[in-house]
């Protein structure tokens, strides 16, 4: 496999062809945010915090999902991207029912973790208050779709890691939203293996453990690694 | 000609209102009302959340007493569960409610109300507060805040913070009190109760001296009173069952479950109110006004239990000739259980269950509809909700302490008004009067309303036509 030089922030850097600008950014020890990517799936590009400008093209690419190419010069942390980081952070908050103070993922959230690395105190936008429900059909876990930020990690690791493609997107646009089976409660969903790795890979306090209360949840992301590691690496120890 | 005067916003209480006093054609006081002008919708946007996450949410009602509404909502929790908590977590619960009683009642008398009584009535307004306090007396200043961080370092031992801690859960409680906390809470405990004992034997001079009358005017009426009591009859403040007793200390209810509680409260609505108005059913409205708080708790208990409260509550009785039912002695009381409530730490911070790692059961949604009650610093809180086969709320019915006294509120402030007030032209140390009349309550109505913010104070003065005569307001 070739290798393919480039600069992240004036830092140059060598990584194989078919790498993203994420790893790469990685690799050269650049911070760059994300919500929706996790390690050990797929990327999908839904957040668009992770957004980078490369030297010679007109728009904002997602590092994610976006490949090195030979000679690339890339700025990870203009004014610009700082504007659009924030602003999108904003539409999130904005665009849901996030109420930090009484959700059990507070003080364990990675969308809490991103406005503080943004620098959001506040959303300067309208908040949309839309009407979205609570499923805890199910015996042990929960969904408040008022928290989720439709990132899709949940259907991404259930899909990819579990097998068993419980989750899904429907809808479009402002109405979208996450199923369960076919648009049914959770809990009716013979598919759901009940592992539990929806609950680790989710960034807020959108699916979690029923009777977690506030700040209770603990999102174990290491799990997935450690999963996908074992199984792709043969590595059974954590 | 008639007239109105308004004391808006009423100062020194939590949460807003406004006082109305009507005076007459003959410039004498016809009837004053104290209106709540506050607003939040609790019960309402609750709805549809799941019930493991009441305690969180109500919590967040208050920041002076979020302990209340976190132990009544655990305790409807528990009942939704249908589990029986570890004796650890009721011992644990327990000693946070001490801890929020010592600092709330704390905070009301040394921070709210001892201004007016060791500045006077008709001192200086800028300086009639704590800050003016803290000029006047550091050391009683000092003291009275440091009795008031016992408490809610305590809570903070607990919880991990001291305000809005979400640590009592459905099932128990999330962790139990480590060595370190204990031994804090040991070490500060002499400083505590020599500031309560200071507190105390300050009281019992000014009311025997240069606060001798205010007891006759300040609210003194018959009434019943309600409370939790344990067995025999002791003190409670989590647990036990309800119990009203009339003013000359006739149990006329007792045995009551919280179960029942619409059987015997009634929740009547005034239209010049955001606050409801309970009253004891059997009675009817408005005959079956009932207090609650510091003064009804002692007035319902046989004894406290601990021998320095128990001492206290006898020389508080026999003060009164019987039952105290000036709301004026609402400070006094609140004084005793602070002493009660250091005693019940006490003994609880040496109780090897405090530091059990067996603190929470666990359980699924067996019960769909549940009640919960504790005692909060003013007085009997109650939760109610129903809730979906899998444990999402339905319907939401919060009684709250400060609501149960409303109609007691509205009466003390028109003795006042009657007593002070004769002709529309009324000095400031009047209306002042008026205000600690609600004060004696200590009256928290962003609980009580579950509405929000500071309490300033408007007070109107209204002529018999409806007019407003002369006005002051205060932010």
């Amino acid at each position: 496999m070739s290798v393919k030089t480039l600069t992240i922030d004036g830092t140059a850097i060598a990584i194989e062809e078919g790498a993203t600008i994420l790893q790469a950014a990685k690799e050269a020890g650049v911070p760059i945010p994300t919500l929706c990517h996790l390690e050990g799936v797929s990327d999908v590009g839904a957040c668009r915090l992770c957004l980078v400008e490369v030297k010679g093209i007109n728009k904002l690419l997602p590092a994610c999902v976006t490949e090195v190419a030979e000679g690339m010069n890339i700025q990870t942390n203009t004014e610009k991207l700082q504007t659009y980081r924030r602003m999108t952070v904003e539409l999130l908050f904005a665009e849901g029912n996030h109420v930090c103070s009484v959700c059990v993922a507070n003080n364990n959230c990675e969308l809490q973790d991103v406005a503080v690395q943004v620098g959001m105190d506040h959303s300067r936008f309208t908040y949309r208050f839309p009407d979205r429900g609570v499923d805890i059909s199910h015996k042990q876990f929960g969904i408040d779709h008022n928290r989720c930020i439709l990132c899709t990690r949940c259907v991404r690791v259930c899909d990819e890691v579990e097998g068993a493609h419980v989750w899904d997107v429907a809808q479009r646009g402002a109405a979208c939203y996450i199923v369960s089976g076919l648009n049914q409660p959770w809990g009716e969903v013979d598919a759901c293996t009940s592992c539990g790795k929806c609950v680790d890979a989710c960034p807020t306090g959108a699916i979690f453990r029923k009777g977690d209360t506030t700040a209770e949840k603990v999102g174990d992301r290491a799990k997935l690694e450690f999963l996908v590691t074992a199984r792709e690496q043969q590595q059974w120890t954590r | 000609m008639s007239k109105t005067v308004v004391i808006d916003p009423v100062t020194r209480i939590e949460g807003h209102a406004k006082i109305s006093i009507f005076l007459n054609d003959a410039g004498e006081v016809d009837d004053a009302r104290f209106h709540v002008v506050e607003y939040r919708g609790f019960e309402k946007f609750c709805e549809g959340r799941p019930f493991t996450e009441m305690a969180g949410i109500t919590a967040r009602i208050c920041g002076i007493c979020p302990v209340s509404h976190l132990l009544a909502a655990a305790k409807t929790g528990d009942k939704i569960l249908a589990v029986k908590i570890p004796v650890a977590a009721e011992k644990l619960r327990r000693m946070m409610n001490l801890a929020q009683i010592t600092q709330s009642h704390a905070l009301s008398f040394f921070h709210l109300s001892s201004p007016d009584f060791l500045l006077g009535w008709d001192s200086d307004p800028a300086k009639r507060n704590v800050f003016g306090l803290i000029a006047a007396d550091p050391d009683l200043a000092r003291a009275g805040i440091r009795l008031r961080q016992f408490g809610q370092t305590i809570i903070e031992l607990l919880g991990a913070r001291k305000i809005h801690a979400a640590w009592a859960v459905p099932g128990g409680v999330r962790s139990p009190l480590s060595e370190e906390g204990r031994t804090w809470i040991r070490d500060r405990l002499p400083e505590s109760f020599e500031t309560i004992t200071t507190a105390l034997n300050l009281f019992k001079t000014l009311i025997d001296q240069q606060l001798k009358d205010e007891i006759g005017i300040f609210g003194e009426f018959p009434s019943l009173f309600m409370g939790l009591v344990g067995k025999d009859g002791k003190w409670d403040h989590y647990g036990g069952h309800l119990r009203f007793v009339d003013s000359a200390g006739t149990v006329i209810a007792d045995g009551l479950s919280e179960d029942d509680y619409a059987s015997f409260l009634g929740e009547a609505v005034e239209k010049w109110s955001y606050l409801k108005f309970p009253y004891y059913k059997p009675l009817g409205y408005p005959a079956g006004i009932y207090r609650v708080g510091p003064l009804a708790r002692l007035n319902v208990c046989r004894y406290i239990g601990t021998p320095k409260a128990d001492q206290e509550l006898k020389e508080f009785r026999d003060r009164a000739g019987g039952v105290p039912t000036s709301s004026f002695l609402y400070h006094y009381a609140r004084l005793i259980e602070i002493l009660a409530c250091l005693e019940h730490i006490q003994d609880l911070v040496n109780d090897p269950d405090v530091v059990s790692p067996r603190v929470r059961a666990e359980g699924g949604v067996n019960e769909l509809e549940a009640i919960g009650v504790s005692e909060a610093p003013r007085g009997t809180l109650f939760h109610h909700y129903k809730v979906d086969e899998h444990g999402l709320i339905q319907k939401v019915n919060l009684i709250i302490a400060t609501g149960q006294n409303n109609l007691a509120m509205n009466k003390t402030v028109a003795q006042i008004a009657k007593h002070y007030i004769h002709n529309s032209d009324i000095p400031e140390g009047f209306l002042n009067r008026v205000e600690a009349g609600i004060r004696c309550f200590d009256p928290c109505l962003s609980c009580s309303t579950h509405a929000a913010g500071q309490m300033p104070l408007h007070v109107q003065l209204l002529g018999a036509d409806g007019h407003v005569i002369q006005e002051v307001f205060r932010d």
